[in-house]
């Protein structure tokens, strides 16, 4: 079932490039395909980047993108991966006004039960943070909106997989060759 | 913590340190890696590069085109004909901007080029300062790599990267982006040529067993067929593959970028594949029992209707561009690699063979062919000059060693059909992007790259006119190449179109040309016009037989049609005769 439309996390590490953003997500744009999230930041390894991209389309049109984002002269390498086959995370910021803290009960149970956290409280409003699965995240949003949500941001998911990307091994082979 | 690993580029040294401005580098990198022509146009933001090549003028011959898209196409031509690297260099803003069209020409025909623009101080980036385009950002799509340049002292690392990116692999453009305060800072200058990057595989390995895979079933095949492309040309294997074929006894066809790769003549030379390929090729697609695609990336041109092409047929891949495998079709075996030592590994394994029945199936089909269109394209018996008569006119005059350049629309796609090649890289046009206004700017390139050879650029009078201007570089150089305009006074394949798929709504295809032949003479190039058969044959002749460049303009038949057609979206096998 190539062409059944899966979400897929996409791993690629990159030398550190200015244009290299404009490049990655042409290719995406060319084929009209909607980037949920992009994290770019440091790897493992000095001086590589690694980039985090979800996307929901077939596996047969993954392939073929991940061989066109592996042709870029500055991609050292590039994975497609399922849900199953990584432990990822996201992280989102509630800020939320004061009084309610203090005077919903509800609320401090939902905080207590969701494993999210209060970075900051002053007299104005007070600031929550919760990392987790998409759809953990996305709950949390549910029960806290009836209360009134005065900003809410969440990031991009970051990924790590379970099976080895071995990109020391193919920097160490360039190196020796 | 993982080992780190800090080399990046490999590297070869070949110049001293020595203390000069950035532009001159630009100019010594450039010598450093053999480039002898070069092509552009001055202005702003680049004359700093332009006044050392004044000073460097016997070591370079710099070729001002008049306009920045003829600085792409010569380069080019330059570059197709001779497989370097074709040199163009231009100011920032809109001189930048000109070289798009010719850039992703390069890009989708894998043409190695390398282009240089001048761009503004880099205090004023990002300001809407005047000239500054952000040329980088444009041209990312099209470019096989490109990158700004800041500071004179990155020059050799990045100019020696852009060379060795360019040529390696799937050859394509890199752009070069050089502030003009680069290009004035003084820094210590060394050259070391780049011989790896670490995060790019221009060639991946080859894998035996998937060799021993295919020579398995090509030895098993009944009626096994060859389909080669490019990348039989940018690998420098025609002789392994014609070994390979020979060996084998598979007929083999083109794609409009593979024409030439062996002499027209060769008996296992069935022709060209694709919407105006030959007849038994497109339509054996589809019986054949094993494909072999060669350096070749199944454009839609080339497979009509994937839905059913050659779906009965095991595919066989040879391809250098992973992202090319299973892109348009699945195959069932690929061999990635250059293809002169796949095809070699490949060839030790081949058994002889000769497929004597198969190959009659295809000279059957060659003979309804040429009952139906060959016969009356190149022998017509009707008053009107057509397009296949000229081209044969051209074979019997060049004995099949010219190269020929063509334009884009039915003149190229008869130019492609009936030109004899005897020479590898003797086809130069634009294939993947079909841009109208190559040829001419092409020509130019093609010829000094290789002086030694006719080049005879075959134009129509559409596209003639939207590079028009570079007879004033022809002018100007007195590069000796040959220019034919086949005038049918009609956007003519857009018309075929409109006649065959629109009812003959003849929309906006109807020229009113000029005289081109003042135009020509205005730029003291000998010109001529033929309209009638008698004076086909000693036009030609005297083309060809003078000394300089020349312009011949052929009154062609207004209305003719370029057959066999394989209609947008039909199979293969429906390949039309009329
Ligand atoms: C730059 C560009 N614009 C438009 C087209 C679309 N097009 C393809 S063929 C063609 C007609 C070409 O006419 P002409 O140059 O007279 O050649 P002919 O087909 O008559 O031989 C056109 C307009 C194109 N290929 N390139």
């Amino acid at each position: 079932m190539d062409t059944e439309q899966k979400l897929f996390t996409v791993s690629i590490y990159t030398e550190n490039n200015v244009g290299l953003l404009n490049r990655i997500s042409a290719i995406f744009q060319r084929r009209k395909i909607n980037i949920e999230s992009i994290n770019s930041s440091v790897s493992e390894i000095d001086h590589v980047s690694r980039w985090t991209i979800v996307v929901t389309i077939s596996e047969e049109q993954m392939r073929k993108i991940i061989g066109q984002i592996e042709k870029q002269v500055e991609v050292i390498k590039a994975y497609y991966h399922t849900d199953e086959e990584t432990i990822y995370q996201e992280s989102c910021l509630f800020k939320i006004k004061s009084d309610l803290l203090f005077e919903e009960r509800t609320i401090q149970n939902i905080i207590k039960e969701s494993n999210a956290r209060i970075v900051t409280v002053n007299r104005e409003f007070f600031v929550l943070e919760k990392s987790g699965r998409k759809s953990e995240v996305e709950l949390l949003y549910r029960e806290l909106k009836p209360f009134g949500i005065m900003q809410f941001v969440r990031s991009g998911r970051i990924a790590v997989t379970k099976d080895e990307m071995k990109i020391t091994q193919l920097l160490e082979a360039f190196a020796s060759a | 913590m993982e080992s780190q690993v800090i080399q990046k580029n490999h590297q070869e040294i070949v110049s001293k340190p020595e203390r000069i401005s950035g532009s001159e580098a630009v100019v010594r990198c450039l010598l450093a890696e053999g480039v002898d022509v070069l092509y552009g146009y001055p202005g702003g933001a680049i004359m700093p590069v332009y006044d050392e090549l004044y000073k460097y003028q016997k070591q370079i011959h710099h070729v001002l085109v008049r306009h920045e898209q003829g600085a792409t196409h010569a380069a080019q031509g330059y570059a197709r004909i001779s497989g370097k690297v074709g040199v163009a260099i231009v100011t920032s803003g809109p001189g930048a901007t000109n070289l798009i069209t010719g850039i992703a020409d390069a890009q989708i025909d894998s043409t190695p080029l390398v282009c240089i623009t001048g761009q503004v101080g880099s205090h004023l980036l990002g300001s809407d300062a005047f000239q500054e385009t952000d040329i980088v950002g444009i041209s990312t799509p099209v470019t096989k790599w490109n990158h700004q340049i800041t500071k004179a002292s990155e020059i050799p690392e990045v100019m020696a990267k852009a060379f060795y990116i360019a040529k390696s692999g799937r050859p394509g453009p890199v752009l070069i982006d050089i502030t003009k305060d680069a290009q004035f800072e003084e820094f210590d200058f060394e050259y070391k040529k780049c011989l790896g990057i670490r995060s790019y595989t221009p060639t991946p390995k080859s894998d035996n067993s998937s060799i021993e895979k295919a020579a398995k079933i090509i030895n098993k095949a009944q009626k096994p067929l060859i389909v080669w492309g490019q990348g039989v040309i940018l690998g420098q294997a025609e002789e392994e593959f014609t070994a390979v074929i020979e060996k084998a006894g598979i007929p083999s066809a083109w794609t409009i970028l593979g024409a030439s790769a062996i002499p027209s003549s060769h008996p296992l030379n069935v022709g060209m594949v694709g919407m105006h390929g030959n007849y038994a090729p497109n339509k054996l697609t589809n019986e054949c029992d094993v494909l072999i695609a060669i350096g070749m990336r199944f454009d839609d041109r080339v497979t009509g209707n994937l839905a059913t092409y050659a779906k009965q047929a095991k595919i066989i891949h040879f391809e250098i561009d992973p992202a090319e495998v299973n892109k348009n079709v699945k195959a069932d075996v690929a061999v990635l690699g250059d293809a002169k030592e796949t095809l070699s590994k490949l060839l030790v394994l081949l058994n002889s063979n000769s497929h004597p029945k198969w190959h009659q199936q295809f000279k059957d089909l060659y003979q309804i062919e040429y009952d139906a269109i060959i016969k009356n394209d190149l022998y017509p018996t009707k008053d009107g000059l057509t397009m296949g008569e000229v081209l044969k006119e051209i074979n019997v005059q060049s004995k099949g060693n010219a190269a020929i350049v063509s334009d884009v629309g039915q003149h190229q796609m008869i130019a492609c059909r009936y030109a004899n090649f005897n020479k590898s890289k003797s086809n130069i046009t634009s294939g993947g992007l079909g841009t109208m206004g190559f040829a001419l700017p092409a020509a130019i390139g093609a010829k000094m790259a290789a002086p030694n050879r006719e080049v005879v650029a075959v134009i129509g009078d559409g596209g003639y006119q939207m590079t028009i201007q570079e007879l004033g570089t022809i002018f100007q150089t007195q590069v000796p190449v040959k220019i034919v305009v086949l005038n049918n006074n009609f956007l003519g394949m857009v018309r075929q179109w409109q006649q065959l798929f629109f009812d003959k709504r003849y929309a906006s295809t109807e020229m009113t040309n000029p005289n081109f032949v003042q135009i020509a003479e205005g730029y003291s190039i000998k010109a001529k016009q033929v309209n009638k058969r008698e004076d086909l044959a000693s036009s030609v002749r005297e083309m060809m037989a003078h000394d300089g460049p020349y312009f011949l303009e052929v009154c062609v038949e207004k209305e003719a049609n370029v057959f066999p057609m394989i209609p947008t979206g039909a199979s293969v096998s429906e390949i039309r005769l009329s």
